[in-house]
This record gives structure tokens, C-alpha cells and sequence, in this order.
């Protein structure tokens, strides 16, 4: 037992510990996206799941094809993606915010036939 | 003779001008225009049946002049024609339509003055005009059956005319289903005849040598040859135009439209178009299938003497001539279907046609002289009437003028044209004759109480004194009485004839002298009835109060027709197809949609628009798919 945790420790830190990282974050933003009635709180859990994606192609690229680069690029690539399309949904909450002073979810209803 | 093309299209030309413009013309500008255009085209007409009947005639037939361009093709032999035909009797009709209508627009221009929609009875006047001429000239079968149910149409909506009157309204409705129903059969007439004989074309059909028609005798159906029955479907389409019994029942109620259109549809042109199609297909009618035109003779006979018995007890002015030109137009069926082909045989053909032209010309005086008097006194009924002679000389005169000529006295043109039928249906059958003679005593009589129960008789107290028409509305009474006066002694035998030929018409002494008897006696009676208030009539009718009720009632054919339709046909048909549409087609589909509705009901719970439990249920729905997933790679 204290050897495992001495050679897990010591050698190279093996990819299932990146993926359980990478799992716990996807299902936290998973959590929250379904139990948060906030809207920032959603958004933000929105980008939880993003990163652990991200966080997922990096450690595939490294791990299982270290010789080519295009992981790396997808995890560039969707945190720009991530940038632009937090600042869209952050402007439209606002909007919201100041037609409805309200960001709840469940409030937001007006648009149903 | 290219020119007969604008007198078809010219109307046409002036319906689609007033039709489509209407309350944007002013209304006197668009009777002008319908009137000017009908003046024209009766120009045109005129000018041609003289450029027609002056021409060479070629084995002593004048030939027919044909124009036509093809407009559909079935197949190399069959393909249907539009064009025009004229013989003999199409111009003889081009000059009764248009000289009618034209004397109609003229006295609508008075009569109808200040009516609501005028523009669109004009519009329907141009419309009617110009179905009338296209059926006349017709090349063939099927282009006349166009023409024909367009003819249907514009009398339609001309009854309808006054469409916020419900009894209108219904009588519009009646004649069109009835005219309607009756082309049914027509139509399959059409069909078989020119599926045996492909061919539409009138000439082909009445060449009398066509090899074609004596192929078809050969072919039987029921122990009566295919043609036979097709020519009787045809004349069944006739009989609905024409308002022979049992079809005849539209007629009487067309009479709810305006007066002039009563005058021109319903007495002078549409209704004769049942006697022109036979005439138009006499020749094939004679050789082919004599029976059916036996069949037609009988059926004139007892339509001419069950619409005359009714004539006479009748109170509504308009219903007495209604009548009374269904008892005309019988006549002329008799005398159709009592003719021969050939020279002094022909007699009966040539009087039908010479009795529809005159018939026309005394009709639609009567019917116009009518409208002069409603005008007057603003009702139909004969018992507001009485004493009118005193204000309204000019409608006195014409109205006995024509009132002699339909009774038959010399030298008036009805004494020509119905001692003409008389001789040629004493030819054909003496006991025929002698009914039609007692028919022409009946005719004089129910048309003189007419007579006296409008101008003579106890006066009627009037809200305010009628008097006489507008100078419009006299002139087509004085003209249309001036050719009732003359045209007993134009030669008609000269130029419509059974076989073409010269035929010259002589008055038979005996039969002439006979029907002069029986309707001077008419007359007699009706004088000693009706021209000053006596008992006479009412002790009649309590001496004899079943005939007389059942004449009154029209012999209950109305009652019958309801009952047959109302009973029969709603209760023991139409209820059980409505049930068995409502209960079986339509439950099936409101079943499905009602398990639909349910359906969707239970399920409408998960479209809640709630983004949070489409990702939970997205969720839920990934992971079982990867739970099978895996657990496939496992095993």
C-alpha cells in the first residue's frame, strides 16, 4: 500500500488521475447546470464542462500522441470559443437583468406560447 | 359572312366590360352600352339572314355555312369544335334572340330605372344574350352543351336577381337544379352518342345518308337500339330547357325574377331551346329512332293541355303566361314530333319552327305589357287589378293584340303558325288534332279572362292612379306589336323547311276554319265570365272544388316533387348516408384525433420549456446509453 502511493507519487503522474480530474469537473458543471436556477450560475457551470473538454484533449494529445500537435490546437481553440461565447451570454443575462430584474431560470417564460 | 363572329362576341365583349367595371359605370351609361351593343349585333343579324336567305340556294337547300377551328382532340375521328353553323333556323334564331333582347334592353332601360344593381343586370343580360347566340350556332353537340349550361347560368342569376328575396332565391335554386338535373341526362346522351358514332359534329349527325348512324342501330340495349336511348336522354335535357311535364315545375317560379327577364328567358328564348335541339337533330330523330319522336309528340300533347288547364285558374298574372308558354312550347313539340321529312310531310317542322318564332314575338309583348302593368299597379295579382284600359291605352292595345294573336284569330301571326301544328297533328293523328284544337279553345280562353280581369272588370281601388309606361318601356310594346300583326304573312316555308327544300305554305280551309270556331268560342266564354263582375266563375269553381283546388294547386307536381325529394329520397337515402358519414367516416377520424389529443395531453408534460429538465432528461438519456454500451462490450 505505501508503495503504491510512493510510486504514484514519484513516477509519472499516469492519465487516469488527469481524466478523474477532468470527470469530477464535467459532472460538477453537469450538477450545476441542472440544480442552479441562477443564470450566472449556469453559465458558469456551462464552462466547467468546457474546461474539463479542454482539459480532456490535452491530456489525449499528450498521453497517446505526443508526436502531433492538434489536440493542443482543439484546446486553444475552445477556450477562445469559450471567451467569445461567455461574453455573448453575459451580455444577454444582462439584458435580461434590466427588462426583468431577474435572472431566474424558471421566471423566464414570457417567450412560451 | 366572317362578320357573324362579332355578333357572337360582342355581347360577350360587353358583359366582361360591364360586368368587370359595374358600380363603377354609371348606370345609365351601362344600359346604354348593353343596349347599343344589342342594337348592333341585331343589325348584324338582320343583315345577315338577308345576306343568308338571298344567297343561291344549291339542289334547292340553302347551304350552311361553317366556321370552326378545333379545340380539343381525343383522338384522329373524335375532337370537339368550337365555331358557327348557320342553316335556315340558326338565323331564323339569331333574328328572335336578338330582336327580343334587344326590345328588353330597351324596356329595362325604363322598367328597371333606379333599381339597385342595375349595372349587373345589364352585365347578365349581355351574358345571357351571348349564351343564347352561342347555343344557336353551335357546330356541334358539345359546343351547344356549353352554351347550354351557360344559358342555365345567366338564368340563374337573373331569376336571383333579387337575391334579398328569399321566394327568389328559392325559385333561383329550383330552376337551376331542376335544368340541371334534367342535362344530366342530356350529357350521358351526348356520351353514348358520340362514343357509337364519334362524332360531336351536327352535319355528320344529320347527313341523312351517314353510314355512320345505321352502324349504331345495330347495337341494343334493354330491346331498344343504343341510339334510340341516347337521342331519348337528349331529349330528356330538352324537356328540363323546354319545361315539358314532369319538368316543368322550375318554370312557374323563374317568373320571381324581373319582368323583362321573364320576357326574354322564360317565354321568347331559353325555354325554346328544348324545340330548337330537336329540330337541330330532327333528321337523325326521323330516321333513326321515329318512336322517340312519337314519344316527344305525347309528352308535348299532355304538357300543352295540363299547362293550359292550370293557366286558367291561375291569379298571378305572371304565372297565367308562365303557364301559358308552357302550353306554347308543347305545342311546338307536337308539332315536331308529329312531322315528317319531306315536302307536304315536313309541314309539322316547318310549323314548329314558324309557331316559336312568332310564339316568341307575342310572348314577350305579353310578358312586357305585364311588366308595364305591375309597374303600374305594383302587384301580381289579378284582383288588384281591373279597369286598367282607361290608363294605359298604349299597354291596352298591344296586350290585346297579342292576346288575339295567341289565341289564334286571322289575321294576327299566331293564327298562321298554330293552324300550321293544327294541320300537320291532324295529319299525323286526327285524335291528337282534335285534342290540340280543344287545347287552342282553352288557350283563348284562359288568355282573354286574363285580359279582362287586367283592363276590364271592376275597378280596382289604386293607392295612387296608375298610368301609362315611359316612352321606353311602350316602344318595344308597339314594335314587338307591329311584328305580331306582320309576320303571319311572311313566307316561312321559303326558308326553314324539315328537308330545306322551297315549301309553300297554304291554309288548310278546314282546320283553319275549325280553330278560328274553337277560339272565338273561347273568347266567347271568357266575355261572358269575365268582362263584367258576374257569379259565373265562382259557381264553377264550387261546382267542381276538387278540379278546381287541384288546378289552382298545379295538380300538387310541386307537392309530389316535394315529397318524392323531402320523404323519399332525405329520409330513406340522404339520412342513412348522413348517418353512416357522421357515425362511421367522420367518427373514425375523430377517433383518431381524439387518441391524438390524448395522447398528446399525457405527454405535453414533457415539453415544459424548462431548459434545466431537457438536459437532466439528455442526461439520464447518455447515460443509460453508455450503460448499454458498455455492457454490449462486455458481453
Amino acid at each position: 500500500m505505501y508503495e503504491l502511493i510512493i510510486n504514484f507519487l514519484e513516477g509519472p503522474v499516469p492519465m487516469e488521475a488527469y481524466l478523474i480530474v477532468s470527470s469530477i469537473m464535467f459532472f460538477a458543471g453537469i450538477y450545476g447546470f441542472i440544480a442552479r436556477k441562477n443564470l450566472m450560475m449556469m453559465l458558469i457551470s456551462i464552462e466547467l464542462m468546457l474546461n474539463a473538454a479542454d482539459l480532456n484533449f490535452a491530456v489525449f494529445n499528450r498521453y497517446l500522441y505526443p508526436e502531433q500537435p492538434e489536440g493542443m490546437f482543439f484546446t486553444l481553440f475552445g477556450i477562445a470559443i469559450a471567451a467569445c461565447e461567455t461574453a455573448v451570454a453575459i451580455a444577454i443575462i444582462i439584458n435580461i437583468y434590466r427588462n426583468l430584474q431577474d435572472v431566474d431560470v424558471e421566471e423566464l417564460n414570457q417567450l412560451k406560447g | 359572312m366572317q362578320y357573324t363572329l362579332v355578333i357572337l362576341l360582342l355581347p360577350l365583349l360587353s358583359f366582361l366590360l360591364i360586368g368587370l367595371l359595374d358600380s363603377k359605370l354609371k348606370p345609365s351609361l351601362a344600359g346604354n352600352l348593353g343596349t347599343l351593343s344589342l342594337a348592333i349585333i341585331a343589325a348584324l343579324s338582320y343583315y345577315c339572314a338577308f345576306d343568308y336567305f338571298t344567297a343561291d340556294r344549291v339542289n334547292g337547300v340553302f347551304q350552311p355555312v361553317i366556321m370552326q377551328m378545333e379545340w380539343l382532340r381525343f383522338s384522329d375521328s373524335l375532337h370537339i369544335d368550337l365555331g358557327l353553323l348557320l342553316d335556315p333556323i340558326s338565323v331564323m334564331m339569331l333574328v328572335v334572340i336578338t330582336t327580343v333582347s334587344l326590345m328588353v334592353h330597351i324596356y329595362s332601360l325604363g322598367y328597371m330605372k333606379g333599381e339597385t344593381g342595375f349595372q349587373r343586370y345589364y352585365a347578365f343580360l349581355s351574358l345571357f344574350t351571348f349564351s343564347m347566340l352561342g347555343l344557336v350556332v353551335a357546330t356541334n353537340i358539345f359546343q351547344m352543351y356549353i352554351f347550354w349550361e351557360l344559358v342555365g347560368v345567366s338564368s340563374y342569376l337573373l331569376i336571383g336577381f333579387y337575391y334579398t328575396k328569399p321566394e327568389a332565391v328559392a325559385a333561383s335554386k329550383k330552376a337551376f337544379i331542376v335544368t340541371r338535373f334534367a342535362d344530366l341526362f342530356f350529357l350521358i346522351g351526348i356520351l353514348i352518342l358520340s362514343f357509337y358514332t364519334q362524332t360531336f359534329d351536327f352535319a355528320t349527325l344529320t347527313a341523312g345518308n351517314s353510314n355512320i348512324l345505321s352502324e349504331t342501330a345495330g347495337a341494343t340495349f334493354l330491346g331498344a337500339s343504343v341510339l334510340t336511348w341516347a337521342l331519348a336522354l337528349i331529349f330528356i335535357g330538352g324537356a328540363g330547357k323546354s319545361a315539358m311535364f314532369p319538368l316543368h315545375v322550375w318554370l312557374p317560379d323563374a317568373m320571381e325574377g324581373p319582368t323583362p327577364v321573364s320576357a326574354l328567358i322564360h317565354a321568347a328564348t331559353m325555354v325554346v331551346a328544348g324545340v330548337y335541339l330537336v329540330a337541330r337533330l330532327f333528321p337523325v330523330y326521323f330516321f333513326y329512332s321515329p318512336e322517340v319522336l312519337a314519344g316527344i309528340a305525347v309528352v308535348g300533347a299532355f304538357t300543352s293541355l295540363y299547362a293550359a288547364v292550370v293557366a286558367c285558374v291561375q291569379t298571378d298574372i305572371k304565372r297565367v303566361l308562365a303557364f301559358s308558354t308552357i302550353s306554347q312550347i308543347g305545342f311546338m313539340m307536337v308539332s315536331l314530333g308529329a312531322s315528317g321529312f319531306e315536302g307536304h310531310e315536313g309541314l309539322g317542322y316547318m310549323a314548329s319552327m314558324f309557331h316559336l318564332f312568332t310564339h316568341a314575338m307575342f310572348k314577350a309583348l305579353l310578358f312586357l305589357g305585364a311588366g308595364a302593368i305591375i309597374h303600374a299597379v305594383h302587384s301580381n295579382e289579378m284582383s288588384h287589378m281591373g279597369g286598367l284600359r282607361k290608363y294605359m291605352p298604349i299597354t291596352h292595345a298591344t296586350f290585346l293584340i297579342a292576346c288575339l294573336a295567341i289565341a289564334g284569330i286571322f289575321p294576327l301571326s299566331g293564327f298562321f303558325s298554330k293552324d300550321e301544328i293544327l294541320a300537320a297533328v291532324f295529319h299525323f293523328c286526327p285524335i291528337l288534332g282534335v285534342v290540340m284544337s280543344f287545347i287552342a279553345g282553352l288557350t283563348a280562353f284562359y288568355m282573354f279572362r286574363l285580359y279582362y280581369n287586367i283592363f276590364w272588370g271592376e275597378e280596382h281601388k289604386h293607392e295612387h292612379q296608375p298610368h301609362e309606361a315611359p316612352k321606353l318601356m311602350t316602344f318595344p310594346l308597339i314594335f314587338l306589336a307591329a311584328v305580331t300583326v306582320v309576320a303571319g304573312f311572311i313566307p316561312f316555308g321559303h326558308f326553314v323547311t324539315a328537308d330545306g327544300m322551297l315549301y309553300d305554305i297554304h291554309i288548310d280551309m278546314t282546320v283553319a276554319l275549325s280553330s278560328t270556331v274553337v277560339a272565338l268560342i273561347g273568347i266567347a266564354l271568357a266575355t261572358l265570365m269575365y268582362r263584367k263582375p258576374t257569379q259565373i266563375p265562382a259557381t264553377l269553381a264550387k261546382s267542381s272544388p276538387g278540379l278546381y283546388k287541384a288546378a289552382m294547386k298545379r295538380f300538387y307536381i310541386d307537392e309530389f316533387y316535394l315529397f318524392v325529394t323531402k320523404r323519399v329520397i332525405f329520409n330513406c337515402i340522404s339520412r342513412p348516408l348522413a348517418w353512416f358519414d357522421r357515425h362511421v367516416i367522420d367518427a373514425t377520424m375523430d377517433g383518431l384525433a381524439t387518441i391524438t389529443q390524448q395522447a398528446s395531453v399525457k405527454i405535453r408534460g414533457l415539453q415544459s420549456g424548462q431548459l434545466q429538465r431537457y438536459v437532466l432528461v439528455f442526461l439520464i438519456g447518455v447515460l443509460l446509453a453508455a450503460a448499454i454500451a458498455i455492457i454490449v462490450y462486455l458481453a
